[in-house]
């Protein structure tokens, strides 16, 4: 595994790529995120590096908080995320700053994000049920239908699909290609769309 | 729109576009690559629609060649484009001319504009 990426989606718009075609693209203001702690099998029990992104302001940290980032000697951060690392561990020390530039045009990415919440949805929003027919004379519309057996088993099986909330909930989009990096501004293109409305967190990594 | 957003597309955007609207008859220049060939290919007919903003903005120009209607949508700021040229300012009352798709032959005449 490799290091990845703190961001937030700003939204889509699109681009015209080199052979003139419409690429659309969501735009992501990605990083800087600072390696706030190095966790080695030593001590942890397991290699990775621990992240933060986004300021925060001191008044709102809790004091456990607070002193996780006053012994790094670092001001406190809105997020923090651990990227599990195994050799590269070495290559990179609390204080680093990590920037969209760890990504190059053309490699693919996974994004990792919280969907828009679409609140308490039926069966055929949430699980792509067909439904019944609207007209004709039909009496079932947009109901489950039937959740199971009459004496055996005597119940609704575990796991069955039922209407419930749906949304708001992590999901990876896998294999998005990187379009453009700037790593200055801070601002990363993906083709294609990502997990969550715009001003969610994102997680950004590489997908090998 | 977003302000970062703006700035991505900024660089793409072009700034020699003339001024058209609807009912106008134009005539676009369209860059078409054949295997390593680039050719110019014209495409003209009046514009019956402008839509979108910023560098998603797109026109939808209408012909009818040969009795057969035809409608080609561009996205206004597309590399593609050479050139558009506007040959002829009409005198239209809406910005959507999606009634032009019912009449033909003389019905389907817009009016000049002198003023514009």
């Amino acid at each position: 595994m490799t290091v990845g990426l703190l961001g937030r989606k700003i939204g889509m718009t699109q681009i015209f790529d080199a052979e003139r075609r419409v690429v659309p693209v969501t735009v992501i203001k990605a990083g800087p995120c600072i390696v706030i702690q190095k966790k080695t099998m030593g001590t942890d029990g397991y290699d990775s590096i621990q992240v933060g992104f986004e300021d925060m302001p001191e008044r709102l940290v809790n004091k456990p908080m607070m002193g996780h980032f006053k012994t790094k000697g670092m001001s406190p951060k809105r997020t923090l995320r651990e990227f599990r690392i195994k050799k590269l561990a070495e290559e990179y020390n609390v204080g680093d700053i990590i920037n969209a530039d760890i990504f190059k045009v053309g490699q693919r990415v996974n994004v990792i994000g919280i969907t828009k919440g679409k609140g308490f949805a039926g069966v055929i929003k949430r699980h792509g049920f067909s439904g019944g027919k609207d007209t004709h004379g039909s009496m079932f519309h947009r109901a489950p239908g039937s959740i199971g057996q009459s004496s055996q088993p005597s119940r609704t099986l575990k796991g069955t699909k039922l209407p419930g909330r749906m949304g708001n909930k992590q999901n990876t989009v896998k294999n998005l290609r990187v379009v453009m990096v700037d790593a200055e501004q801070g601002i990363l293109l993906v083709r294609g769309a990502v997990p969550g409305h715009k001003g969610v967190l994102l997680t950004i990594k590489s997908s090998v | 729109m977003n302000q970062i957003i703006d700035k991505v597309t900024e660089g793409q955007l072009k700034k020699d576009i003339p001024q058209f609207s609807s009912g106008d008859t134009v005539k676009v220049q369209l860059k078409i690559t054949e295997g390593n060939k680039e050719r110019l290919q014209d495409f003209v007919g009046i514009v019956i629609r402008r839509r979108g903003s910023g560098i998603q903005k797109t026109f939808t120009v209408r012909r009818v060649s040969f009795g057969v209607g035809m409608e080609k949508v561009f996205p206004l700021h597309s590399p593609s484009i050479e050139k558009i040229d506007v040959q002829r300012h009409g005198k239209v009352r809406r910005s959507r001319l999606y009634y032009l798709r019912q009449l033909s032959g003389k019905a389907a005449r817009i009016k000049e504009d002198r003023h514009r």
